[in-house]
């Protein structure tokens, strides 16, 4: 029979911006997320902001956890939050994790970004901070208003003339 | 919340009026609600039942690590070259233990981020077999209704099982790859009827040609094709370079045109849209039993028949009579 009752999944992006290749880490959160019932969108490595922004978007998640390993995060950060807030997105749960040195907590936390979770971190607290921080409204079954959207749109008539590719 | 504050309530036909206006939040929210069961899906799913039928909604079906993700990627940027507006579905297992998934096709469509006429969104299955989640062909009505000219959808990619793809595209590609004998099994279990398009992909590797070649001895032995008009091409792909995706579009275009000209396209939607009433009502049925039939009465019920007090017939029968299916006797 219909589960409709059911409680609503949680989305996750979990994205490692940066250009560091290595996403072991990322993968093992990604993992443990999906362990505790919840779907994870995993985008791969070498993520920039505006990537990480429209994949959010279209995946419209309840939370986003950036994986850094590479000492680019002062860079990375305040763009992506800059995008969210350009797009209207308000309500979703952003969180870091990763190699974040102590003195650059204070700036990342005023930025909005939640969790800053360091290497030892046990992935019980990570899962348990996500479901304890994302917002209660995205999690009912009628979701909360939609902010106005500012930002591109796709386009709503038909193609003009092909862009240089 | 305190952020939104300037944020006036918007209700679910406004997402529909956004969404058709070419806001992309409104529309990966409407996917939400569709996902979710939402009660505000149902009046939302109406509006864009009547603004879609647009879209050529096309369906990847495929072994895991067949390439359908990169094929899907190069397909799109054809797509584009040729000025038509993407959506992309992509759909993955949900674990049946815990509920949860890992939705990973994004990772190999990273070459069309940037682009606002690219949409992508990842589906769990969430416990839907058959290769798609209960909620696909609605998202798919989104993304028509948003006027994407072409909708692809990935399956899960679980091989012979993977059926639910016709109910929900109108061109079906099937794809394999070379020295896959498993994935010739499957064809001729069941899937070899369903494919419109055969791509052999990572033709880069030995057995192409066999593979194909395979294919096609196979597709001559097949009498049970609904549509004889259309001889299913054997395409063969590099989804890593991108070699044979022009033939595949230009396959793709011709498949449409040929649905359309044999008048294909029109009973093919009839019989979609039949299984989904037909779903839909089974539904309402499946609700009606439950909120008639109390959990402990049915079990009762249910052990009268295992000790053969009653029969599983008459027990039917009774409910039905009770529900107001059939007339009173
Ligand atoms: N050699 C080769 N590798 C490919 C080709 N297409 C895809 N792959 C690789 O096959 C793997 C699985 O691809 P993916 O698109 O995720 O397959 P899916 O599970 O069917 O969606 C990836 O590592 C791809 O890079 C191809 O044409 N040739
Ligand atoms: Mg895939």
């Amino acid at each position: 029979m219909a589960e409709t009752n059911e409680q609503r999944k949680i989305r996750v992006l979990v994205a490692k911006p940066g250009l560091d290749g290595h996403d072991r880490g990322a993968k093992v959160i990604a993992r443990a997320l999906r362990d505790a019932g919840m779907e994870v969108i995993y985008t791969g490595i070498r993520q920039t902001p505006p990537m990480i922004v429209e994949a959010a978007i279209q995946e419209d998640v309840d939370a986003i956890l950036m994986s850094i390993l590479s000492g680019a995060h002062m860079a990375i950060f305040p763009k992506v939050m800059e995008l969210l807030h350009e797009n209207g997105v308000h309500d979703v749960l952003v969180m870091a994790g990763g190699i974040l040195p102590d003195e650059d907590i204070p700036a990342i936390e005023a930025m909005g970004i939640k969790g800053n979770f360091g290497p030892g971190t046990p992935l019980s607290a990570i899962i348990d901070f996500v479901r304890a921080n994302v917002s209660p409204e995205r999690m009912s079954q009628e979701l909360p208003p939609l902010a106005p959207t500012a930002g591109a749109s796709f386009e709503a008539t038909p193609a003009p003339a092909k862009e240089a590719q | 919340m305190a952020e939104t504050g300037n944020v006036a309530p918007i209700a679910s036909l406004d997402v529909v009026d956004r969404l058709i206006a070419g806001d992309r939040r409104a529309l990966a929210r409407a996917i939400t609600l569709i996902e979710n069961g939402s009660p505000q899906a149902r009046q939302m799913l109406a509006r864009l039942h009547a603004h879609g039928g647009h879209a050529h909604i096309v369906g990847f079906t495929g072994s895991p690590g067949a390439g359908k993700s990169t094929l899907v990627m190069q397909l799109a940027r054809e797509l584009r070259r040729r000025d038509q507006r993407v959506g992309v579905i992509a759909v993955d297992p949900s674990s049946p233990f815990t509920g949860g998934a890992i939705l990973g096709d994004r990772i190999r469509m990273q070459e069309l981020a940037g682009d606002p006429n690219v949409f992508i969104r990842s589906m769990a299955s969430r416990g839907s077999l058959g290769g798609l989640a209960v909620a696909t062909r609605d998202a798919v009505r989104a993304l028509d209704a948003a006027g994407f000219d072409t909708v692809i959808i990935e399956t899960v990619g679980a091989g012979q099982a993977e059926v639910e793809i016709v109910r929900a595209a109108q061109t079906v590609i099937v794809v394999t790859v070379p020295g896959m004998g498993d994935d010739i099994q499957a064809i001729k279990a069941g899937i070899l009827e369903i494919a419109d398009i055969f791509v052999v992909n990572k033709a880069d590797r030995p057995g192409a040609d066999q593979t194909a070649a395979e294919l096609r001895m196979l597709l001559s032995l097949d009498e049970h094709r609904r549509e004889r008009e259309w001889r299913p091409p054997i395409l063969k792909t590099n989804a890593t370079t991108g070699e044979g995706v022009a033939a595949l579009a230009d396959q793709l275009a011709k498949h449409l045109a040929s649905l359309r000209e044999t008048g294909a396209l029109a009973s093919r939607s009839g019989r979609q849209a039949q299984s989904e009433m037909l779903a839909l009502l089974q539904q309402a049925m499946m609700e009606r039993i439950a909120a008639t039939i109390a959990p402990d009465e049915w079990e009762r019920l249910v052990q009268a028949v295992v000790e053969r007090r009653s029969d599983p017939y008459s027990t039917a029968d009774a409910l039905a009579r009770r529900i107001g299916l059939v007339p009173e006797a």
